[in-house]
């Protein structure tokens, strides 16, 4: 019983095998027009769900539009957005479960706000007030909610891929019909811990979708400079997994994929892994300019296939939306998330005593004192340190 | 001299390493044609070709491993990873590889030519992410050097210093610094020996010690309590391994007193061990008990960045301690 790889045939010259040897099909649903393709065969979707999957897109195209803004006014310090990649991530999370535990990397807001993080959440957050489940401890766009499922963002690229291997066995161990969901990009699949990751989640046989945007560029690195192999996906097969690459600015080709990853990672305690051909179609970050790194006619090529666009098109040929509401919708979350900026600007940062909590669970006497003779020092000072002296 | 800020005189020191060692090589994420996102390795890759300056897919322990691969076959190599917090998943490749491979290996093999070059600190709204000072871990393991520019012009002859060095040396670069720090820079080849300590002030009644972007509040600090009149020694230590003890105690044995200041976490920092040597050295000489400013025992926190840093206000009250004690 050593070797369970060999189930191989024996030939007597030397053959070797490449990229090319893996022939993976993209699967596509829906096509620019609105309509699907013929012999396609769609997800399980109603209007309802059809609805909430365009809501959070709209919402999600609007607050990356206002908060790139108010990041260029000074108002935040930092911002992401998704423009491009909607469908990737909303058409995912479509296919799960609440109780679905979400491990992301930080372009997957679309998918915390899907799951409900209300407008008034997502500010907290970005302006580190006091309301903000992270306390301001991170910066902007680095939510996290445990009622929500979604687990906090940390920055170190590819440290969520073996975390989501350990809480999909979790769940398997605690006899939970739900799997573990890990979003990352084609960037921090080149990390040690995807591999460790993927692999463990195979041999373990982990109930866990390895999700990857593959959008093109790691910052400024095009992905002919991250990998020389067939993509994300010849890995998952690699590691011996189930796996499917699509079309990932195609709302029903997602959801489609997505919902039976899930039911056969739930009915065999196994992992899928997604990868999803996209394109980012905005800066990296706010402190990124891409014209330093790719073209304006490779991005307007790009944004011909509007994710979003395309699938108001499918609602709209269905009967389930119409333009006007479509418009009016855009107009209603421009307003919410305007006010919703005003209202949390407001709010004062986090009183001084938190900057020693949560280092571990009670705060230690060191950190105790620290704090003690920092409080006074901020006394002695209160001008130099404006968001806590008027507070302590 | 031309007018540089410390990213120029870092491109600088690169693309004169680069002109007079044809084995040297740059790399790193996203540092090929786009030159790195501080952009420090700019125009490299024009000038050198795609095989000298080039990115590398994103990993760290990937990139540290190829550059230790390269350097034990004789390569010059300046790795740069992206961001000092990021270093951690190559911290194998460096202490256990880097580190040990002359001692290890007899001096079979040695990675001499290797640099890592990382921009560290805080103070630039990061959050814990883009923020910390890892020095310590590296300073706590033999084999490395580690070293730390205070502006421009130190960084270029530091950088030259630490290619051409026969050791592996992790160069950690204050980012807050990057285009804040402007001033006089040779254009041509200069080195800044590795291993020496600078005294910037002279002073009788205080030592003040610290290095990379805390040296300006140092300064700082020092410029409050002379208008109080106390009179501060001020020392940038640059080279933290290995560090200049002697120029240290001198300093001390003539002012009897030391603070240290420095942006990570006090416990288990540098300051501790720098503490120690000198209570060593200049036990009877000693007037006040060594202070350390230091950042807190917490994780950096982004809201809170101006209370938790070690900054000028908290140096002064420090030195007006130690001076009545
Ligand atoms: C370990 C680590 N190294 C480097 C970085 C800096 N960094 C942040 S995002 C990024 C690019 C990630 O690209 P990708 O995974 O493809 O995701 P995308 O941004 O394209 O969505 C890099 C290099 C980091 N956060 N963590």
């Amino acid at each position: 019983m050593s070797n369970a790889t060999t189930n191989s045939e024996t030939v007597h010259r030397v053959a070797f095998l490449d990229r090319e040897s893996l022939a993976i099909p993209v699967l596509k649903i829906l096509q620019a027009d609105g309509t699907t393709f013929e012999q396609a065969v769609l997800p399980q979707i109603d209007e309802a769900l059809a609805n909430r999957i365009h809501d959070a897109c709209v919402f999600t195209r609007v607050l990356d539009e206002r908060m790139l803004g108010a990041q260029r006014q000074g108002r935040i310090s930092f911002y992401m957005t998704c423009t491009g990649e909607e469908a990737a991530i909303v058409g995912s999370v479509a296919a799960l479960d609440d109780n679905d535990i979400i491990l992301a990397q930080y372009r997957e807001h679309a998918a915390l706000r899907y799951r409900g993080f209300s407008t008034e959440q997502f500010m907290n957050q970005m302006f580190s007030n006091e309301k903000d489940l992270g306390k301001g401890r991170q910066m902007p766009i680095h939510y996290g909610c445990a009622a929500l499922n979604y687990q906090t963002i940390s920055s170190p690229l590819g440290t969520q891929i073996p975390q989501a291997t350990g809480v999909g066995y979790s769940l398997k161990l605690k006899g939970q019909r739900n799997v573990a969901v890990c979003y990352f990009g084609e960037g921090a699949a080149s990390e040690g811990d995807f591999h460790a990751g993927l692999n463990m989640a195979a041999v373990l046989k982990s109930p866990v979708i390895f999700f990857c945007r593959n959008n093109g560029y790691a910052i400024s690195t095009p992905t002919e400079e991250q990998f020389a192999g067939n993509g994300i996906a010849s890995r998952g097969v690699g590691y011996g997994m189930h796996t499917i690459r699509v079309d990932g600015n195609d709302m029903l080709a997602v959801l489609a994929a997505t919902q039976q990853a899930r039911a056969y990672a739930v009915e065999n305690n196994a992992p899928v892994l997604i990868e999803a051909m996209t394109y980012r179609l905005g800066a990296h970050s706010s402190s990124d300019d891409p014209s330093g790194y790719r073209s304006k006619e490779e991005e307007a090529k790009w944004r011909e296939h509007d994710p979003v666009k395309r699938f108001k098109l499918w609602l709209i040929n269905k009967g389930w939306m119409t333009e006007a509401e479509d418009v009016a919708l855009y107009e209603k979350y421009r307003e919410e998330v305007l006010a919703a900026v005003k209202v949390a600007e407001k709010v004062p940062a986090p009183l001084l005593e938190e900057i020693i909590e949560d280092v571990y669970d009670k705060p230690t006497p060191l950190l105790q004192k620290q704090l003690d003779a920092l409080k006074e020092h901020v006394k002695k000072y209160p001008q130099s340190y404006p968001k806590t002296s008027g507070r302590l | 001299m031309a007018e540089m800020n410390m990213l120029h005189a870092i491109n600088s020191a690169l693309r004169i390493a680069m002109e007079k060692d044809s084995t040297m090589t740059v790399f790193g994420e996203d540092v090929g044609h786009f030159g790195g996102v501080f952009r420090a390795t700019s125009g490299l890759q024009d000038t050198f070709g795609r095989a000298r300056c080039f990115n590398t897919p994103l990993t760290e322990q990937g990139i540290a491993g190829f550059a230790n691969g390269l350097a034990s076959n004789g390569m010059t190599v300046v790795a740069e990873i992206q961001f000092a917090d990021y270093i951690f998943p190559a911290f194998d490749q460096i202490v256990n590889e880097s580190a040990k491979f002359r001692y290890r290996s007899g001096n079979e093999f040695n990675v001499g030519g290797l640099t890592f070059r990382t921009p560290y600190g805080g103070g630039i709204a990061g959050g814990h992410y883009h923020s910390q000072s890892p020095e310590a871990y590296f300073t706590g393991t033999p084999g490395l050097k580690v070293v730390v520019p205070r502006n421009a012009y130190q960084a270029k002859g530091l950088l030259l210093a630490s290619i051409r060095d026969p050791n592996p040396v992790v160069f950690f670069e204050p980012k807050r610094l990057y285009r804040a720090s402007v001033g006089e820079v040779p254009e041509g080849d200069y080195e800044i020996e590795l291993g020496k300590a600078e005294v910037l002030q002279q002073g009788k009644d205080i030592t003040l010690l610290g290095w990379g972007a805390q040296m300006e509040i140092l300064e700082k600090a020092a410029e409050m309590a002379a208008a109080e009149g106390i009179s501060c020694e001020v020392i940038d230590l640059r080279t933290l391994s290995p560090w200049d003890v002697d120029t240290v105690a001198e300093s001390v044995k003539k002012t009897g007193r030391l603070l240290i200041n420095h942006e990570a976490p006090l416990t288990g920092g540098f300051a501790g061990e720098i503490a120690a040597t000198i209570q060593e050295e200049c036990f009877l000489y000693l007037e006040s008990p060594i202070a350390r400013v230091c950042g807190l025992d917490t994780p950096y926190p982004l809201i809170h960045e101006k209370e938790y840093m070690p900054d000028a206000l908290k140096t002064f009250e420090a030195i007006k301690a130690c001076v009545a004690f």
